[in-house]
């Protein structure tokens, strides 16, 4: 008997369990499949930072989140139809995001008197009428699963470890897609471990075959593929498209890219995949530590190479002395900030963007370095191309600002064709009659890259001011003067390379939203949302904040109102308001997740409604408003 | 600092002369400095390299300026983190020969531990750690090498930091040269810079310094050229430890340590312990690194040297090993080797 489909545009799924699950794997295959199959898509992994906090705990909770659609998506959705919880805890931790209505599939089997206690469930959930008002499948796959692998020789508990896919195969009847993608991912990975692949194999197909089967689903559903731009796409993450990127502009260049770099969540999958890719010549270094890895690197850019290091906020303040020496000794160097929430180890394993401010002001002197940050996971690729460009044709250290969300979360990329990106054009000079190490390049006032190993040019270069020309150690007075504003004009002039900012909406109008980073996929839904409403909004979302777009000062000025949605406490508001004397209102928030579009929506309006003016800094009250 | 204008001769011509730059020499008159400078001078047109291939990085502290007097690349870069810059220089370009450049504060205490991870390493660094057990650049404070005892500025009680014994350090984390040498005996200190020239892998030199305005004399017991002969002893790898004036005493085992003893009578050379640099157990070295006067001479020579493959070998064996079983990198193959689906108009 084949069950009846429905058709539907898209929807939310989340997969929830104990660390021990298995549920990133779960979330992971369940996109992989969602994406051959043509989806657009979105997803939000979200994990604690204990490796395996206890079992069935409320802080071992794991989750991922995955949005799929026939339409052109952003983000992982604001709130999911369906919620897979694997035990008490990850129903207790999840069930208050599932919308009305929602569909709750929970591993009946897990709900035992300890877990109950764990999760601290007074009476069983399942057993009351507290779920009434979504569409429950109690469903006890734990024992579902040990059947279908009684005849497999793994032992019970290795057997019980199989039921994500159980759980796994279950969705993939309940939304129609085919198991196979998974099949050959599992004989892939487990090709050593022959009875463990094959047992996961029977789980994922049990699971499947049970949706169609067992007489409690009625019936399931279809999305039909996406309209994405023809080409040929794949799935990406925004560390795996940071790597693939700086692969991409070593190529580009011409040179080996080179990468010193201390393990940091969310950072350290960077690391992991550049080591991966020997055979482009890249050196990977993991240091002693980040003021190590810095080093390092700068001594690999001094010596002539793409020096690069990674790592995450309490890292980033670790290199800061660094940044400042390249700065001084003006060298390229990438540093890659991947963010997380928190100040010190705050919360290592959620989102935050509050690392700007640092980024742009966090050494000592005057201290100009280029900013920029990718909007979207996939972008991660152009924009580490980017960051590369900008280092070595203006001899400046580059930050590059991601964040937890966009490393972990993944979306459909549209590849391009390596003949298509521009090459990244490198000088080094030879010539020893006209060589001086603090001549200037007229356009970027860049300083000549001449590297160790070069007959006749000799020089030594350092922390101490240096003369401009000769590059000669100077304490002249007027010289330092010059020497400050000449690094701080370069790092302005970057802004002649910079494309122009494009608005999603109108020109000009009522409110304009700025936004940067990874909050792109909110904002923009959002702005659309309320565009379709009918209000006159617009947004604007800036890759490089420093220096800032040449034209945003213009946009700003045709806008009433300015909104500047934030992971922080209104960092970048801050920032406009210095630089261009405009009212830009802040709307902030600092839970270690990201923005849902609903909450950008109601924190717009709120600005829409009243035009009194605000106070700054905001004032409790006025956040107590702000969505939380 | 604009490039020197003399042609580059051909490496074999190089003299000292072609390693002097056009900056002038501002340490304080008569500070250790200038020999060990004009000594490492001296040893790069010897151990004959192209001059355009030495690079000299240092940290922060007087010690730490000699790059700029050094005709070649150079790099005054932050303090205490210069071996881990030259970790990616000479990483990134193992063609150079990297020269780190440090002083006891600079490298034992703020950069302690970038020097013990670039040595056990065996990054082809050569670390000249110039000791004068005092911090100069900052006036006059105790440095990790400092005595117990030292009364400074920031000390007027006296130190209760116990010193540092830069070559036990260096023997406990695995160095594969590891040397001493005196500023002010030029020929010893030239030999022994040549050596660690020579070294394949990290070398790590402590060249005792005297700094004539913070800590005068330091190492007087050992270095005043009245006492040196009986108060140090010259390690030759294959030689007898045997010192004095008259070369009439000498270093034996005695237990698990060693003992000074005076030849003569039932005491022969063939009881006296002959120096093996090549010893690959460390703990020989380690008893060696600890001989302190009085009881014992100062030892100064090479300590040890061991071959062992280099960081920056390895790294580029297995770069060289991935182009050989995956081919050379082609960024189609990494852009597109995964799942993919096509969306067609
Ligand atoms: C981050 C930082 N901290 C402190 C200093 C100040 N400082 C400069 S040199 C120095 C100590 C140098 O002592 P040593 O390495 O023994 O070198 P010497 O001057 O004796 O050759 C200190 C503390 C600095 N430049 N940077
Ligand atoms: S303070 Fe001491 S170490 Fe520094 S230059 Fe003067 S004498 Fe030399």
């Amino acid at each position: 008997m084949t069950k009846e489909i429905q058709e539907v545009k898209d929807v939310v799924i989340r997969f929830a369990g104990d660390s021990g699950d298995g549920m990133q794997l779960t979330g992971m295959q369940f996109t992989n499949t969602t994406a051959v199959l043509g989806n657009d898509f979105s997803t939000l992994p979200d994990y604690p930072a204990e490796i395996r906090a206890p079992a069935g705990s409320l802080p071992g909770v794991s989750a991922y989140q995955i949005n799929f659609s026939s339409r052109d998506i952003r983000t992982p959705g604001d709130a999911p139809d369906v919620l897979v919880a694997m035990n008490p805890a990850a129903l207790k931790t999840n069930l208050k995001d599932l919308k009305d209505g929602g569909m709750l599939i929970v591993n009946e089997d897990a709900f035992s008197e300890t877990n109950l206690k764990k999760a601290g469930y007074a009476e069983n959930p399942l057993g009351d009428r507290s779920l009434s008002k979504y569409e429950v499948y109690k469903i006890p796959i734990t024992t579902l699963n040990a059947n279908a692998l009684k005849e497999t020789p793994l032992s019970k508990k290795e057997a019980e470890r199989c039921k994500n896919f159980y759980a796994l195969g279950l969705m993939f009847w309940l939304y129609d897609r085919p198991y196979d993608v998974t099949i050959s991912w599992i004989h892939d990975k487990f090709s050593k471990k022959p009875d463990v692949a094959q047992a996961n194999e029977l789980a994922l197909k049990a699971g499947f075959h049970y949706g169609e089967t067992a007489e409690i689903f009625r019936k399931h559903f279809r999305i039909p593929k996406a309209k994405l731009k023809p080409g040929v796409y794949r799935n990406i993450t925004g560390n795996e498209a940071t790597a693939l990127g700086f692969v991409a502009a070593s190529k580009l260049a011409g040179k080996p890219l080179f990468l010193a770099s201390y393990p940091i969540t969310p950072a350290s999958d960077i690391l992991h995949e550049l080591s991966r890719h020997k055979n482009f010549g890249v050196q990977t270094l993991q240091m002693e530590d980040e003021i190590a890895a810095a080093g390092a690197a700068l001594g690999a850019s001094f010596a002539g190479g793409l020096g690069l290091t990674t790592t995450s906020g309490p890292g980033l303040a670790l290199k800061s002395e660094t940044i400042n020496l390249a700065v001084m000794t003006e060298l390229p160097l990438v540093i890659v900030d991947v963010q997380r929430g928190g100040p010190s180890t705050g919360l290592p394993t959620k989102t935050e963007q509050a690392d700007l401010l640092q980024s742009l002001f966090g050494r000592n002197s005057e201290s100009p370095v280029a900013v920029v940050a990718p909007a979207t996971p996939s972008e991660c690729f152009t924009m580490a191309i980017e960051a590369f460009r900008i280092a070595v044709t203006y001899m400046t250290p580059v930050i590059y600002l991601s964040d937890g969300y966009l490393a972990n979360g993944s979306e459909p990329w549209l590849i391009p064709e390596p003949e298509n990106l521009s090459p990244i054009a490198i000088k080094h000079p030879t010539d020893r009659t006209t060589f001086r190490p603090y001549a200037r390049d007229e356009r970027t006032l860049s300083r000549p890259w001449a590297i160790p190993g070069t007959p006749g040019l000799e020089h030594r270069i350092g922390g101490i001011e240096k003369a401009n020309v000769t590059g000669n150690v100077s304490y002249d007075p007027a010289n330092h003067d010059l020497m400050c504003r000449l690094r701080a004009e370069k790092i302005a002039r970057i802004a002649d390379d910079l494309p122009p900012l494009s608005i999603f909406g109108k020109p000009s109008g009522e409110v304009l939203v700025v936004g940067w980073g990874g909050t792109y996929g909110a904002i923009t839904s959002a702005v659309e949302d309320l565009q379709k409403e009918g209000h006159e909004v617009s947004s604007v979302h800036l890759r490089y904040l420093n220096p800032l777009p040449k034209d945003l000062k213009e946009i700003l000025s045709r806008f009433e109102t300015i909104v500047v949605p934030e992971l922080n406490l209104g960092q970048l508001s801050l920032l406009l308001r210095a630089k261009y004397l405009v009212d830009a209102h802040s709307l902030n928030k600092l839970q270690g997740q990201p923005f849902k579009v609903g909450e950008i929506i109601a924190g717009v309006k709120r600005f829409m409604t009243t035009k009194e003016v605000r106070q700054w800094p905001p004032n409790p009250t006025t956040r107590q408003a702000q969505p939380r | 600092m604009a490039p020197e204008s003399n042609d580059p001769a051909s490496p074999a011509a190089l003299t000292r002369k072609d390693f002097v730059s056009d900056q002038e020499v501002r340490w304080c008159p008569g500070c250790g400095d200038y020999a060990i400078l004009a000594q490492v001078q001296k040893v790069l047109a010897d151990l004959k390299l192209p001059r355009e291939n030495y690079v000299f990085i240092s940290g922060i502290g007087c010690s730490s300026r000699l790059p700029y007097y050094v005709n070649t690349y150079g790099f005054h870069t932050i303090h205490g983190r210069a071996p881990a810059i030259a970790t990616g220089v000479k990483t990134y370009r193992p063609d150079l020969s990297v020269w780190v450049v440090t002083g006891d504060g600079d490298g034992l205490s703020i950069g302690g531990n970038h020097l013990m991870h670039a040595l056990r390493r065996n990054v082809d660094l050569k670390i000249l750690l110039f000791n004068n057990k005092i911090y100069g650049l900052t006036k006059g404070q105790y440095s990790p090498t400092s005595e117990l005892g030292k009364k400074t500025k920031s000390t007027p009680a006296g130190s209760i930091d116990y010193p540092l014994h830069p070559l036990s350090f260096a023997v406990a984390v695995g160095a594969t040269f590891i040397a001493r040498s005196i500023d002010s005996d030029t020929n010893h200190l030239a030999w022994t810079l040549e050596q660690a020239g020579r070294h394949k892998g990290s070398a790590f030199v402590e060249i005792f310094q005297n700094c004539v305005i913070f800590n005068d004399d330091a190492f007087k017991d050992a270095t005043d050229r009245s006492v040196r002969p009986d108060h140090t002893v010259l390690l030759e790898h294959g030689k007898p430890l045997i010192f004095g004036k008259e070369k009439n005493k000498g270093v034996r085992m005695k237990g698990f340590g060693f003992e000074a003893v005076d030849l003569g009578g039932n005491i022969t050379e063939k009881d006296i312990l002959v120096h093996d640099a090549k010893n690959p157990d460390p703990s020989y070295a380690f008893l060696l690194a600890n001989m302190e006067l009085p009881e014992l001479p100062v030892p100064v020579g090479v300590f040890r040297s061991i071959e062992k493959p280099t960081y920056e070998s390895m790294l580029h064996a297995q770069i060289a090993k991935a182009k050989q079983s995956q081919g050379e990198g082609d960024l189609r193959k990494i852009l597109f080797d995964t799942e993919t689906w096509s969306v067609t108009a």
